[in-house]
């Protein structure tokens, strides 16, 4: 039984299913689900394209415990059409940060509902099928976490997944109060394979796997200040990183947007003219910039916690 | 899309005492198969919505072995197929029906 | 409509509002009780990229510093996100997110926010600024969509005309600003025939902080389960049933 449980806790995030995330992510037992799969509330649209729903759309929702302390929860599956957002898959994210908001606001009456929402986002964006609803429900989603935000709950975006975090995802974590990812985790808005097919290969070529995980990775992304928190890409990596990040988040006001009005303005002007990745991390003073590809995890967190723009309240 | 409902008459209901379960993810190659004990027990009936038009009698073969192997009665079990291959789809009912089994 | 006949429409009593060289809508203009609005936007169709988020957003933040309830207009022609490596390398997702927190952050401190769809506008982009708004309006000619039809049918593997087919009795999927309408984004399309100012006016009334965009969509068939399903989850999460969180 020892040995299953750690096991389990070492099992790669990035292959791992939604629901196999949540058991790995939460304390043993603690979930409850919300809008479960008996309940069928499944996309009324992907079958006009000839495509096979799911009973859940691919989001799993729910409240659970995360080291003692309660949790509402939303997982995307990457897998079941790359994670996307689609009517009614954004729509159970969004009810679930309403529901957050109100409770935290003293709205709805029920104030025994966590304080804290942690997103496991793994999506390429918007669910083409159902774009408009698809972009709507991320306009929606990226509201509802400010709302909540604002009303004092913190909300935590992972992303270590297989469909990474683009598009609507992207922004969706970038809205968030804290984001941790791992190397594996991918965050942007165009998709390499979306640049290339628009602006030629020249522009992006996303073949290249180097480039594309320098550019969109994980450690790019800490090292820059695009994530709070680096995470060994296991179960227990991901819940150490979350519980961490937990512990303090800043909070949604105007101080907090000035902040980061302003680390946006000097990132673009510290780092706007670099060709490539490892010409940014240089700047940044990083002493051996190409070494930071193959560096494991302590060697790799122990730069990024140190380097003052990847350690910040500006989000 | 195709969808096929499939019933059976099983010799025994399902041990354990789950009362759902999900297994599997809707992908290409792949399936998810939701379990629920809904059933009187010695019925069991498998529900299919598949991309894959035409292979009705791999279906119901599949099922059949899976029903004489596990006799899952009490079962209403609701299959989302993204094109899996038949030992795919054997292998996700009997990890559902592993799963329905604990206690 | 072009930009300066949009801004002559909306403020027949002035405005100082500067597009830049390159595409970038900053300033104020003049209401109709001679009160201030301050106006953002996209011009000319270009994408929208770190560089162009950084002006837009500092304008807004500067309302909100100010204090008051000086609305927000939010002028959209934008072909989208800017796609390139360099911009993503930099982190364009935290740019575009940025502006429309900030956005969001007004509409917070009791700035309405209103945002008007002249021209193009597309996926990250459009995020950043026309859905961050309160209320969005559109003038006839505007093409905002998601994704062109002819990229959807690469990507959906359909052809264009069973697209452009299914287009007419499903609007969740195509292009086009009244299937934005129907599924709640897009409040309301003006008649560029009446007078600009007197639609902003009322534009400015009817916008609240409340996010109402999925009941439209419920109301006008664009979007049938969003609304639903989002009231479900909140009944759920708080213990009620199903049927006291639909009644």
């Amino acid at each position: 039984m020892m040995e299953d449980t750690a096991t389990r806790a070492q099992a790669s995030w990035f292959q791992a299913t939604a629901r196999q995330r949540i058991d790995g992510l939460l304390d043993p037992g603690s979930f409850t689900e919300f809008l479960g799969p008996a309940e069928r509330v499944q996309s009324p649209h992907l079958a006009l394209f000839d495509l096979p729903a799911a009973f859940d759309d691919g989001v799993v929702i729910g409240r659970g415990t995360l080291d003692g302390k309660g949790v509402l929860l939303a997982a995307q599956e990457g897998q079941f059409m790359g994670g996307t957002f689609g009517e009614v898959s954004g729509a159970k994210i969004v009810g679930l940060l309403r529901a957050a908001r109100d409770a935290a606001g003293g709205g709805n009456g029920k104030d025994d509902l966590p304080r804290a929402v942690l997103l496991l986002l793994d999506s390429g964006g918007v669910r083409l099928q159902e774009a408009n609803a698809g972009e709507l429900a991320v306009a929606e989603v990226m509201r509802a976490v400010v709302e909540a935000r604002s009303n004092g709950v913190a909300v935590v975006a992972l992303v270590g997944g297989k469909s990474g975090a683009f598009g609507g995802a992207g922004l969706t974590a970038a809205t968030c109060s804290r984001i941790v990812v791992s190397e594996e985790g991918r965050i942007g808005v165009s998709g390499p394979e979306v640049i290339e097919t628009n602006k030629g290969v020249e522009e992006f070529d996303a073949a290249n796997k180097a480039l594309v995980w320098s550019v969109v990775g994980g450690k790019n992304r800490r090292l820059i200040g695009g994530a709070d928190a680096f995470a060994a890409d296991t179960m227990s990596g991901f819940r150490e990183a979350a519980i961490a990040v937990l512990g303090k988040v800043p909070p949604f006001d105007l101080k907090t947007l000035k902040a980061e009005q302003a680390r946006l303005a000097g990132r673009h002007s510290k780092l706007g003219g670099c060709d490539d990745a490892v010409g940014m991390w240089k700047v940044l003073g990083i002493k051996n910039p190409p070494a930071v590809r193959d560096m494991d995890e302590d060697a790799f967190t122990g730069i990024a916690d140190r380097l003052k723009e990847a350690n910040h309240d500006a989000r | 899309m195709e969808t096929l409902k499939i019933k059976h008459t099983a010799k025994s209901r399902l041990a354990g005492k789950k009362d759902q379960a999900i297994i599997g993810v809707v992908a290409s190659g792949n399936l998810e198969v939701l379990l629920e004990r809904v059933l009187p027990d010695t019925r069991c009936e498998v529900d299919i919505a598949t991309t894959a038009e035409g292979f009705d009698d791999t279906w119901k073969a599949v099922v059949a072995d899976f029903v004489e192997r596990r006799s899952p009665g009490g079962l209403r079990i609701s299959i989302n197929d993204g094109g899996a291959r038949p030992d795919t789809v054997y292998l996700r009912l009997m990890q559902g029906a592993a799963l329905m089994e604990a206690e | 409509m072009t930009l300066d006949e949009v801004l002559k429409g909306l403020f027949p009593g002035g405005h100082d509002v500067k597009t830049s060289k390159d595409g970038w809508i900053t300033g104020h203009g003049k209401r109709r009780d001679g009160g201030p609005i301050a106006v953002i936007g996209v011009a000319n169709g270009v994408p929208l990229g770190a560089a162009g988020v950084l002006p837009l957003a500092e304008h807004v933040l500067g309302v909100v510093e100010k204090g008051g309830d000086t609305p927000i207009l939010v002028l959209v022609d934008t072909e989208g996100q800017l796609m390139a490596r360099r911009e993503e390398m930099i982190g364009l997702n935290e740019y575009l997110a940025h502006l429309a927190k900030c956005l969001l952050l007004a509409s917070q401190h009791g700035h309405r926010t209103v945002g008007l769809e002249y021209g193009r506008a597309s996926a990250g982009a459009f995020l950043a600024t026309a859905l961050a708004t309160d209320s969005l309006v559109g003038l006839p000619g505007a093409e905002p969509a998601v994704m062109d039809l002819p990229s959807m049918a690469r990507v959906t593997k359909l052809p264009e005309d069973k697209l452009k087919e299914l287009a007419k009795t499903t609007p969740v999927f195509a292009p086009g600003l009244d299937h934005l309408a129907q599924t709640g984004a897009v409040a309301e399309i003006w008649d560029p025939a009446k007078p600009l100012d007197g639609q902003l006016e009322a534009a400015l009334r009817n916008a609240g902080q409340k996010d109402v965009r999925d009941q439209l969509g419920a109301e006008r068939k664009g979007r049938p389960a969003a609304a639903k399903v989002a009231r479900q989850v909140i009944a759920a999460a708080t213990g009620q049933t199903h049927d006291a969180a639909a009644a």
